[in-house]
């Protein structure tokens, strides 16, 4: 009789003691809040006790990784204080002694080193799922060996330097073809062709220079 | 005709010629349309009364701009010599407008390279994932952010710090940065390419330099209408206040504005036309230039406005949204259930029923209107506004680029103009040795630029570019302008030029033009130029240094300029204009001791003297 009242007793008062366990602001607490709707949007889940229960069993499974002697279970996770938007305290006991809460600072280093994977169970970011007062790690900047822009700078130079070699050599070649055919009139005649075909027909008469070459040819 | 056997008989070499009529008028409207068509007038017009300032803008286009341009275009043609040439066959009194355009090109295309420079430096950073200004780099051990990004924003941190590496204060000099010297000798090099060959190559590249920048302000303005808010932003534009109208500063800044975005005065103009042949309507280029210049600055204050306004509803959500947080964590309402749109009634109930729990969160207030003002030009607005706006933008690496590559387009072209202004002079003087090649002499004049431009690529060097804007781009070029319209109006006489301009186009100017080159333009500017150097003699000139040290940081400190900097810009402003009075008194000098004066001031290309046809039959 005595065992049965204590056995009611232990059932009756086991979640009455967790619930004194986890109170908000409790000193070994944390407390959590959550935006689906600004992470997800259209495709927001809604909350509620299954959400809730894949919470406490990602919370134990972050304490198992950390702490790989003990074996943590979901009991152990223990939520109180939840409001509509979402947020809610949590306090992690110790699977030998359900009394005894985890120090603060054991269960930050938990879900510090498990972050990532608590948050990708959810779907959400470290911005969306908060733990007010662990700060998230920040993102390692991705440091390529080279820097990007000196790969471009680099194409568009060498483009630049072979486009000038390019120039001033044809330049050279075209300087030598011209002084070989200033020998002969025809190659004048029509470097200055080239050089002016301005607007209409006006300046087709000027440019008379196979006609006075021919008279100094007329006087020889 | 005569006058070309009496060009070719006079000098070794035939003036090179443009390909056709279209890259010459590519040309000149390359050079006309510039930076400042994009990041000046936007802003001029968004605060002086939107739509208003297009009054005082097109009078002074009309009645300053098109008689300068048409003048400078005709003279050019006619004489056919650079600008140092030109001044000097009108009377050699005069030789030293001709110097003072070269001298002030040249100190204008150090520093506008420069920034060509920078837009490189942004165009080679935008093929990154994510754009390196979109967030703050890590400090040394990897806690947290950088204290000077956390305290301004990103976008200024990639500009002062990553890109200036400015120092606090002009005093302080820093050191050459190695990124800004390659960017500077990208810049360099494509202009050098560019001008390898003269106007053959220039002309093939306007094609391109000319025309992308159109393409890309309508596909920005294609974009920029489909974002939300560039309503807003486009309304607060084109809202005219009229009552503006009645501030003559606006009308001195119109003035002004159209003034240096015409880019008159520089010598490049007249170089440029040079190279045309003698018979070509130059009335309708000028026209048809000043007229596309200033079109220009209008259809591009559209996308621009349209992509700030976006920016601005852009902050002010995210404002809001920073709001709705601290009320939805503070008072646990459900996620999600106070948006943008009720804010306000959840608000005032809240206000209502918690109000000091409320005044405690410091909520900001959020106006789409504040947001709105903070308008920036110039490199402010380029390289601060607008890239944070491209952040926002879904695919910003495109934007980024089509942008960057467009200012780069827009300040290539200027350049060719700048330098233009430069080269040809000296052309003309005959100054080159016979023994040097173009390319050789060109590659000279480009390296000596590079290694003086290097002082802008100094820690301080943002400091010296805007004093190089503030002071050589501004007085110097008016004093010389209006020494041309005086020489071109009174000394060659109004009606010399009108038979040369009969003998080009085809008919005589009418009154409109004569009126205007002989009354109008010449005190439109000295009105002008008097307005301007009083409004910058009234305060002693001050400048905003960055300084993260500073008590009020992320505001810039507004530091006085020391005397000896103070000393640099009068300088800078006089001594490109000094060579006017000390050409004329040198001359007077020669003329007093009496050396072939009778024989230089007769010395004019008058096209009916048929000299070298004589000499040749």
């Amino acid at each position: 009789m005595l065992v049965r009242i204590l056995v009611l007793l232990y059932l009756a008062g086991a979640p009455a003691l967790a619930q004194t366990l986890c109170q908000p602001n409790a000193s070994n607490g944390y407390r959590v809040r959550i935006s689906i709707k600004t992470a997800l949007g259209n495709q927001a889940y809604e909350w509620n006790e299954n959400e809730m229960f894949l919470f406490r069993a990602t919370m134990a499974f972050a304490m198992r990784r950390c702490y790989k002697t003990e074996t943590y279970n979901v009991d152990n996770i223990i939520v109180c204080n939840q409001t509509l938007r979402v947020s809610f305290w949590f306090v992690v006991t110790s699977p030998e002694n359900s009394t005894m809460l985890i120090p603060k600072a054991d269960v930050e280093k938990a879900v510090s080193m498990s972050r990532h994977r608590i948050n990708n169970a959810f779907l959400l970011t470290d911005r969306t799922l908060e733990f007010l007062g662990i700060h998230p790690t920040l993102a390692e900047p991705v440091n390529p060996d080279t820097p990007p822009w000196l790969i471009v700078f680099g194409v568009v130079i060498g483009a630049v330097f072979a486009g000038i070699i390019a120039l001033l050599v044809s330049s050279l070649l075209q300087k030598r073809r011209k002084e070989k055919g200033m020998m002969e009139d025809g190659q004048d005649e029509e470097d200055m062709q080239v050089k002016g075909v301005e607007n209409g027909n006006v300046l087709d008469g000027i440019y008379n220079r196979g006609f006075t070459d021919d008279d100094r040819f007329t006087k020889l | 005709m005569p006058e070309e056997g009496m060009e070719d008989s006079k000098g070794g070499e035939e003036r090179p010629k443009w390909n056709n009529k279209a890259e010459y008028l590519l040309t000149c409207i390359g050079f006309a349309v510039g930076l400042g068509n994009v990041w000046r007038f936007p802003y001029l017009c968004q605060i002086y009364g939107g739509g208003a300032f297009l009054i005082p803008y097109l009078i002074a286009l009309v009645f300053q701009g098109l008689p300068l341009l048409y003048l400078e275009l005709a003279i050019g043609q006619r004489l056919r010599m650079g600008s140092i040439g030109v001044w000097n066959s009108i009377s050699p009194y005069l030789g030293g407008v001709g110097v003072a355009s070269m001298v002030v090109s040249f100190c204008v295309s150090l520093f506008y390279n420069t920034i060509v420079a920078w837009v490189l430096w942004y165009l080679f950073n935008s093929f990154q994932e994510p754009l390196p200004w979109s967030q703050c780099p890590l400090n040394h051990n990897n806690t947290g952010y950088v204290e000077e990004c956390v305290e301004s924003t990103p976008v200024n941190y990639f500009w002062y710090r990553q890109t200036l590496n400015i120092t606090p204060n002009m005093e302080t000099s820093g050191s050459l940065q190695w990124w800004m010297v390659v960017s500077l000798a990208t810049a360099w090099s494509i202009v050098y390419i560019c001008f390898i060959r003269g106007i053959e190559t220039i002309g093939k590249a306007v094609y391109v330099t000319a025309t992308f920048p159109y393409l890309v302000l309508t596909i920005f303005l294609v974009r920029a209408l489909t974002l939300p808010g560039s309503s807003e932003g486009l309304i607060y534009l084109f809202t005219p206040d009229w009552e503006i109208l009645k501030n003559p500063q606006v009308w001195l800044d119109a003035a002004t504005q159209i003034f240096f975005s015409l880019s008159v005065a520089f010598g490049g103009l007249i170089s440029f036309s040079s190279y045309n042949s003698q018979k070509n309507n130059c009335e309708r280029d000028a026209v048809l230039v000043g007229v596309i210049n200033s079109a220009t600055s209008i259809y591009a204050s559209i996308p621009i406005f349209a992509i700030l306004g976006f920016k601005a509803h852009t902050n002010y959500v995210t404002c809001l949204n920073g709001n709705i947080l601290a009320l939805t964590n503070e008072f646990d309402i459900s996620d999600m259930n106070i948006t943008v749109e009720n804010y306000e009634q959840w608000f005032d109930s809240l206000n209502g029923t918690h109000p000091s729990r409320v005044s405690n969160l410091n909520l900001k207030t959020c106006d789409l209107q504040t947001f709105l003002d903070q308008s920036a030009s110039g490199t402010g607005l380029a390289f601060i506004v607008f890239t944070e706006a491209v952040i926002s933008m879904p695919g910003s690496q495109v934007w980024a680029v089509l942008f960057f590559i467009m200012l780069f387009s827009l300040g290539l072209s200027s350049m060719f103009g700048n330098l233009e202004g430069v080269l040809t002079p000296l052309h003309d003087l005959k100054l080159v040795p016979k023994w040097m090649p173009n390319e050789l002499f060109t590659a000279l004049i480009c390296l000596v630029s590079f290694l003086v431009a290097l002082i802008f690529t100094m820690g301080s060097g943002n400091y010296w570019l805007e004093i190089f804007n503030s002071y050589v781009g501004s007085v110097p070029l008016l004093i010389i302008a209006f020494f041309e319209i005086i020489a071109v109006a009174y000394i060659y006489g109004i009606g010399r030029f009108s038979d040369d301009l009969e003998f080009m186009t085809g008919h005589r100017p009418n009154i409109f033009w004569k009126v205007c080159w002989l009354v109008i333009s010449p005190l439109m500017l000295i009105v002008v130029l008097v307005a301007y150097v009083a409004v910058q003699a009234q305060t002693h000139p001050t400048y905003p240094a960055w300084n993260p040290d500073y008590v009020n940081f992320p505001d810039t400190e507004v530091l006085p300029y020391p005397d000896w900097v103070f000393a640099i810009c009068v300088l800078l402003s006089s001594v490109p204009v000094i060579s006017i009075p000390l050409v004329a008194i040198y001359r007077l000098i020669c003329c007093m001791s009496g050396r072939h004066s009778e024989d230089r001031l007769h010395n004019d290309p008058n096209p009916y003297a048929n000299e070298g046809y004589v000499v040749e039959s």
